[in-house]
């Protein structure tokens, strides 16, 4: 039996349906009618607020749109869109999203996690949903602190921090969600800033059209207990601070040449087999890197990855890194299920063949 | 003692016998549990009752040749209906020192023992423990095999002998040595035939030698007791008389496997089933696998949580939704179960029981997993508890699980263990015409009037709003307009389902989802009381795989002229409701069980009867004569009078009364 007969589709939201002609959605119709409550000025606000306005532009019926979150601040999310939604449990968002997009292909499926429910407690679903590769977007909101428990170290939290439950400071080595999300294969990965409405929004758009996992971090400042965390990258006066990555253009950053429309800093190949930042002007032309988000290969993608701060941030590639195509594994489940029933089509109903297969083996009767 | 005779055909005698244990042991290497399987065919076809009890080892090849690496297969069968695999074995079939060391215990005086003599080396007998050869000494002063009927055959040699015209190296001619056992045992007890050449020919089908040399094994085995002067006797064990009927020989995991499929095509739901590897339940994975043409997806998960984390998200995509585990994969799904009792989604959890606590005994059998999944959850998290009572049962305890879950929206727990999984027995199979229909029910428009900001009537789905008779909540799937809605693992607002950290609405619901599953006792059918006499005292009742030796112990205590009543339950949360009835109505109650006490300890909180326990935790399912007299004293002290069971208990020679060189 193969599975690769079946014509695969090739955009997320593919089959799911879509708004009949002349009728439109407003962000208002995804508000749902429940109070939101987050802390005052946390950056969940502003991507709700995206979210919100960006999903009508899908075109989708808001009845197959499901978000899915775990436990966590950010996992409040599906509660304030009217949609389905499921608030589940610590870590385990990406497992139940991988039934729910599994067993229905007409559904646009969404997880919201942060970094302790994505990374900690429910890292193996992560890198699990990310190596199979199932249709569905995986928003990370990454606060760098856990703010549900009042303020712990996260598994992306600096080494050093000082937190309640780290009085002289965080020895753990944090991990870099980009570099993960790479390293466990995914088809999709990207960066954005919850400041950055424009950003985020292209950035998600993106997310929905990829088929497969989508993993988007997403910088999302904790003004309770991880205030100032992305400051030094959000400063409008520190053009260093950010590497904005676009397929198919040379990367580079910083002050804008005008003849060039080129940044005073570029990335190049470096020494170590990884990527360097060099001066734009003492790079050769062809030696700048042009970013290839669909380059097969992840090693340069990692590599770029790599150019974000482990510790305080000052700078980091935002963008989409990496958007390849690969067989996602509902599609291919579920092409096994119609390629299998398919091939009994003719042979009676479902009632008749259950006859059959409870028949089967070798019987006797008694009269 | 003659070895391999001249083939001078004998007269050989026929002897009529009711039943028959008979236990094949080797190492794990050897092919027992194919042999044991084959043998069964047999019987099943010839038309005996049967039941049989594989035994093999934790470790898939556990050092050659020692006593960890034996593997049994034990098959009782007779012309009367049965229920036991037997207590103990009246043939053993020992092909190394290993495997005759660690059954020889189990056999009573005067039982057959086939053994082959080849790998009684001293290497082997080493490795057995055996500081002598015990076949030399038959006969001798110090013959530990003194009082059995030993017959020692060299299978191998004579094997790799009649395999030689296949060219076959010579370990791989001596590997059909199971099929000679099998051939010899099938002529001794009159075995057909045809169907395990048919067997053997679709299973090497591409190997020719093998095959050839397979079936001149088998042949030669059967030659070997039809011609030479080693076996005299020949048993006849006529078929029993059963209910008319179609049947198949089946083991619990494929009969749970097959009543989960029905379960589907009989709520008209695909089937979902999230599931990580585990012994004793992995077969159910591999089975569900197999069967995509009825719209079954399985999912092999990364661990035991993301299983149940996709069964969950397929039932609230509404799907049929399975997860399957063996107990330390409930301690792991523990947190998720939670989930879906809160969010009230329809979930079959089925949990094959085997040897705690921790890894415990992986391969073994045991019952004492009741408790955790009656309790083994963070706060008041009832689960409905459905348990099936033989292999064949496993069939419709598995539909049963489903039309709860389905009905009433709920988590059911599906507690199957080792010895059904594993077990098996003639199964008569059902009409599927004659399976409840479940309907899924699936809610399709708002069900509640409010009246909105402007003082309009105005309609809204509420997903905790009930149904009066069950308080099952509506499943409402996505893609249903108008229903969106948000479930979680927070506690809900009574009716609209909004978070609610409202006090009073927390002991409000807390009770309700408790209440929600009490009501499905409201479903079940009266208990059947196995009271003959009804003149019984004493009443024995059990749940799970115990009935086949509950029932056999109770069959014994009234052969020896005494009264018991027997239940069994396959509802264990909630109990059915003449439950309560029926313990007051007898003066005393016995709970058999493999574990240390659940059952009783259940009954005796809810009921304040004084239910006193009957526990064994050896890992293998309980010996009949032994419960009958434990029964039989408890029926001595209630009556006021001397029990003795005689033969029916534990005194000779009832253990091989039918033994067939008695
Ligand atoms: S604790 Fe931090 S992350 Fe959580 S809601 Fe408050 S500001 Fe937002």
């Amino acid at each position: 039996m193969s599975t690769i007969d079946l014509p695969m589709p090739s955009l997320g939201t593919a089959l799911v349906p879509t708004l009949a002609e002349g009728e439109t959605q407003t962000a208002k119709d995804f508000s749902s009618d429940q109070e939101v409550r987050w802390c005052p000025g946390c950056g969940d606000y502003a991507v709700l607020k995206a979210v919100q306005s960006f999903l009508p532009d899908l075109g989708l019926r808001r009845e197959n749109i499901v978000f899915v979150s775990g436990i966590g601040c950010s996992s409040r999310f599906p509660y304030y869109l009217d949609t389905y939604g499921m608030h589940s449990i610590h870590g385990r968002a990406p497992s139940i999203a991988t039934g729910i997009a599994t067993a229905r292909e007409d559904l646009s499926v969404w997880v919201v996690t942060g970094d302790g429910d994505a990374l900690s407690i429910g890292g193996n679903h992560l890198i699990h949903a990310l190596r199979r590769n199932v249709n569905m977007t995986i928003l990370l909101f990454n606060n760098r602190i856990y703010g549900l428990t009042k303020g712990q170290y996260s598994p992306t939290s600096e080494v050093g921090k000082v937190t309640k439950s780290t009085p002289v400071g965080s020895v753990d080595h944090p991990f870099n969600p980009v570099s993960l999300a790479l390293g466990a294969e995914a088809s999709f990965v990207a960066r954005t800033i919850d400041s950055d409405r424009k950003h985020l929004t292209a950035v998600l758009a993106a997310a929905a059209a990829h088929r497969g996992t989508s993993f988007v971090e997403i910088y999302q400042n904790c003004p309770i207990f991880n205030d100032g965390a992305f400051d030094a990258i959000k400063d409008r006066d520190n053009s260093h601070a950010l590497i904005p990555l676009t397929h198919g253009q040379p990367i580079t950053f910083g002050v804008q040449d005008e003849a060039t429309g080129l940044g005073d800093k570029a990335l190049v190949r470096g020494a170590g087999g990884g990527v360097e930042v060099v001066d734009t002007a003492s790079a050769a032309a062809d030696a700048i890197i042009v970013h290839d988000a669909q380059n097969p290969d992840p090693s340069t993608a990692f590599a770029i990855s790599r150019l974000t701060d482990a510790g305080y941030l000052n700078r980091s590639p935002i963008g989409i890194f990496r958007q390849v195509d690969r067989p996602t594994y509902d599609d291919q489940a579920r092409a096994q299920v119609a390629v299998a029933s398919e091939a009994v089509a003719s042979k009676g109903t479902a009632e008749e063949r259950l006859t059959a297969l409870i028949n089967g083996g070798d019987t006797w009767t008694i009269d | 003692m003659e070895r391999v005779g001249p083939n001078v055909s004998q007269t050989k005698q026929v002897k009529q016998l009711d039943r028959v244990i008979i236990r094949f042991a080797g190492d794990s290497g050897d092919g027992m549990q194919l042999t044991g399987d084959r043998f069964t065919q047999e019987s099943a076809v010839f038309g005996n009752d049967l039941v049989t009890l594989p035994n093999f080892p934790a470790e898939i090849r556990a050092p050659q040749g020692t006593i960890p690496g034996v593997s049994s297969f034990q098959i009782h069968f007779a012309d009367h209906d049965i229920l036991t695999a037997g207590d103990r074995p009246d043939v053993l079939v020992a092909m190394n020192p290993a495997a005759l060391k660690a059954n020889l215990g189990d056999l009573p005086r005067g039982a057959t023992i086939i053994v082959d003599t080849h790998d009684f080396t001293k290497r082997n007998l080493d490795k057995a423990g055996y500081s002598s050869n015990p076949l030399d000494k038959l006969g001798e002063v110090d013959d530990i095999l003194a009082g059995f009927q030993v017959q020692p055959v060299d299978l191998t040699g004579i094997t790799v002998e009649a395999v030689k015209e296949f060219g076959l190296s010579r370990k791989d001619a001596a590997r059909a040595k199971n099929m000679f056992a099998l051939g010899l045992l099938s002529w001794m007890y009159g075995r057909p035939t045809e169907p395990t050449i048919t067997f053997l020919e679709r299973k090497f089908a591409k190997v020719a030698d093998i095959l050839g040399a397979n079936i001149a094994a088998f042949k030669a085995g059967w030659n070997y007791g039809e011609t030479t002067e080693t076996f005299v006797v020949q048993y006849e064990i006529k078929p029993a008389k059963m209910p008319s009927g179609t049947y198949r020989n089946i083991t619990g995991n494929l009969a749970l496997s097959y009543g989960l499929v029905a379960a589907g095509v009989r709520s008209n739901l695909p089937v979902f089933l999230g599931s990580y590897p585990i012994t004793p339940a992995s077969d159910i994975l591999h089975e569900l696998s197999k069967h995509k043409a009825f719209g079954v997806t399985t999912l092999q998960a990364e661990d035991e949580i993301a299983g149940i984390g996709a069964a969950i998200g397929a039932s609230f995509a509404g799907q049929l939704a399975i997860t399957t585990t063996s107990g330390p994969g409930i301690a792991l799904k523990s947190e998720a179960i939670g989930l879906a009792v809160m969010t009230e989604l329809p979930l079959v959890v089925v949990n094959v029981q085997r040897g705690g606590p921790s890894t415990g005994l992986p391969t073994k059998t045991e019952q004492a997993d009741l408790l955790q999944a009656m309790y083994g959850r963070n706060g008041e998290a009832p689960v409905p508890i459905v348990a099936p009572q033989s292999p064949g049962d496993c069939f419709a305890a598995a539909v049963e699980a489903a039309r709860i879950a389905i009905t009433y929206r709920t988590p059911v727990f599906l507690l199957s263990d080792g010895y059904l999984a594993n077990g098996s027995e003639p199964w008569a199979i059902p009409s599927v015409e004659d399976l409840p229909v479940i309907d899924a029910n699936f809610a399709t428009e708002p069900n509640k009037t409010v009246t909105n900001a402007k003082g309009e009537q105005d309609t809204e789905f509420w997903p905790y709003l009930r149904d009066e008779a069950t308080y099952a909540r509506p499943w409402a799937v996505p893609g249903t307009p108008g229903l969106e809605h948000r479930i979680g693992g927070l506690e809900k607002g009574e009716g609209h389902g909004n978070i609610s950290y409202d006090p009073a609405n927390h002991d409000k619901m807390v009770r309700i989802r408790q209440e929600k599953i009490q009501r499905i006792a409201d479903s079940l059918p009266p208990l059947e009381v196995d009271d003959p006499s009804g003149q019984a005292k004493v009443l024995v009742i059990g749940w799970g795989s115990t009935y086949g030796p509950i029932g056999a112990a109770c069959r014994r205590v009234r052969r020896a002229g005494y009264d018991v009543a027997q239940v069994h339950l396959r509802h264990l949360n909630p109990f059915p409701k003449d439950l309560g009835e029926i313990l007051k109505s007898y003066d005393k109650v016995l709970v058999p069980e493999m574990n240390l006490g659940q059952l009783s300890k259940m009954l005796r909180a809810e009921y304040l009867v004084d239910a006193q326990g009957y526990n064994h935790v050896y890992g293998l399912p309980l010996k009949a004569a032994e419960l009958a007299e434990a029964i039989g004293a408890l029926v001595g002290e209630t009556e006021g009078r001397e029990v003795n069971l005689g033969e029916h208990g534990l005194n000779l020679p009832a253990d091989h009364e039918e033994a067939p060189n008695a």
